[in-house]
């Protein structure tokens, strides 16, 4: 009876988004009087990041501070449409909307400033901290705020804009039935270090190295800390929580928090991450996301590492304690493979 | 139904309030008192997000019953900062990305000002041991672990 150590390696490709029916989101984005920029959305934020980095994507694309920016995503039944907050979709699908809004909304606030400045907006620019001015003459200035004020009460035009991203139709070709289901892919490789009790079956996580590759990283803590509760779930979904029922039949499964098995803050382990920027071309300043694939090569990992560790193959989810015995019991005892 | 009057300290300050036979504390507190910060999560003291601290002892209101605490000292997340000043516990959360939906928040930063009260520089492994009646489904438990050591760190460079 003894502990064993193993390793396993898993690589995946993960689609952002889906395609049924376009998978489409929409933004609107205006000016309040104060020269503040209000960002409408029925994209939610379930504690993911959606508001900040849609708030980044829009005064970066607009050229003002970030901090003039509010993004409101109050109310699904009066907001522009979103198919949701699922499928690592938001910064993708959202953020492109929310950039052709800022553009949108930017071109008319520099008409707006070019009429109060009497120049050609052509030639005017924003500095990012709530000013327009001449290219080549920064004297030659107005202040955002001005501007919204001018536009609203003098020259009576709205600064706003409207954004829509839709995956373009994929056509299926009839000799093959090939499409293309997504636009852009992230990717992920991941390597899962566990230690198999082949007396009781427990698996405990050791450590994790992971490489992941999802586009710009337009915000690079929300990136690492989706990475770090996403290998979490990894965790549990590998080797603890299923809505299924133990024994002897549904009536005894998990019913509440109490009987639900997840990892606590004691299950965890180490886990290292290298994220790899590549800018995906049709990504909002080449971002994918980030959302779905931080779970998903932790799973794959896990098994290859307790195959690694004791010899058997576990292929149903999640591998419980007992399910490792009684494979460990099959083959008759552990057979620990070469360590890699 | 008769209602029984009850009287202790909310977060340094007294209130009084009548409550019906058999209401416990979380909703006492959220629906009599107006202090939404303790959170309703099972209802059956597995998740810990309806934390508080009664006379600086840490407790499920959701298992309390709320005439159990006449008399005495409740503190919630609610008096946690000082006016505008974030608790260290709180201001190394946000630095440490400790939240995300923000639903286990509360409780965790109230088991965590347990520990700290009675243990100012805790091993990773008591912070462990101190949050682990708390569940969270977003962040890995690694931010907070993390968060929980930095504040106690801090505390210590202010000591």
């Amino acid at each position: 009876m003894a502990k064993h150590r193993g390793r396993g390696i898993a690589s995946i490709n993960y689609p952002i988004g889906m395609n049924l029916g376009g998978d489409p989101s929409q933004a609107l984005v205006h000016s309040n009087p104060s020269g503040k920029f209000t960002v409408s959305l029925s994209s939610i934020d379930l504690g993911q990041g959606m508001k900040s980095v849609t708030r980044q994507i829009c005064a970066e694309t607009l050229g003002v501070p970030v901090e003039d920016v509010y993004v409101d995503t109050a109310d699904s039944d009066t907001g522009p449409h979103c198919m949701g907050s699922f499928a690592s979709r938001g910064t993708h699908r959202v953020g492109n909307a929310v950039m052709a809004a800022a553009k949108e909304a930017r071109g008319v606030m520099m008409e707006a400033a070019a009429e109060e400045l009497e120049v050609n907006a052509a030639d005017l620019e924003t500095d990012g901290r709530g000013n327009i001015h001449v290219k080549g003459a920064p004297h030659r200035s107005i202040s955002t705020k001005d501007v919204a004020i001018a536009a609203q009460f003098k020259q009576g035009k709205t600064i706003s804009g409207r954004g829509i991203f839709l995956v373009p139709l994929s056509e299926v070709n009839p000799e093959t039935g090939e499409m293309s289901p997504a636009t852009c892919y992230a990717h992920a490789c991941l390597v899962a270090e566990v230690e198999v009790d082949d007396e009781t079956g427990e698996v405990a996580m050791v450590r994790m190295d992971s490489a992941y590759e999802l586009g710009r990283a337009l915000n690079p803590r929300l990136v690492e800390q989706q990475l770090v509760g996403g290998a979490w779930m990894g965790i549990s979904h590998a080797l603890f929580e299923t809505p299924e029922p133990y024994y002897p039949d549904p009536t005894h499964g998990p019913r509440d928090f109490v009987e639900y098995l997840m990892p606590g803050p004691g299950d965890t382990c180490p886990h290292d991450i290298a994220v790899l920027e590549r800018p995906a071309a049709d990504g909002p300043f080449g971002a994918k996301g980030p959302g779905e694939m931080c779970a998903n090569p932790v799973l794959p990992a896990v098994a290859n590492a307790i195959f690694n560790a004791v010899g058997v193959r576990m292929d149903e989810l999640p591998i419980t304690p007992e399910k490792v015995l009684r494979a460990i019991k099959a083959q008759g005892g552990a057979r620990p493979q070469a360590r890699r | 139904m008769t209602k029984t009057p009850l009287q202790f300290r909310h977060n340094g300050r007294d209130v009084a309030v009548f409550v019906d036979g058999g209401v416990n504390l979380l909703v006492a507190l959220r629906e009599l008192i107006g202090d939404m910060t303790p959170k309703f999560g099972c209802g059956q003291g597995g998740c810990g997000a309806c934390s508080v601290l009664i006379d600086g002892e840490l407790h499920l209101s959701c298992l309390t019953l709320a005439e159990a605490v006449n008399g005495r000292a409740v503190e919630t997340l609610d008096g946690l900062k000082d006016g505008p000043n974030l608790h260290p516990l709180q201001r190394a959360f946000m630095e440490q990305f400790a939240a995300q939906c923000g639903y286990c928040t509360p409780g965790m930063l109230m088991a965590a000002k347990s520990l700290l009260d009675r243990n100012p520089s805790p091993s990773r492994a008591e912070v462990i041991e101190a949050i682990s009646g708390n569940i969270c489904r977003c962040t890995g438990y690694e931010p907070i672990i993390n968060a929980v050591l930095a504040a106690a760190s801090s505390g210590r460079a202010r000591a």
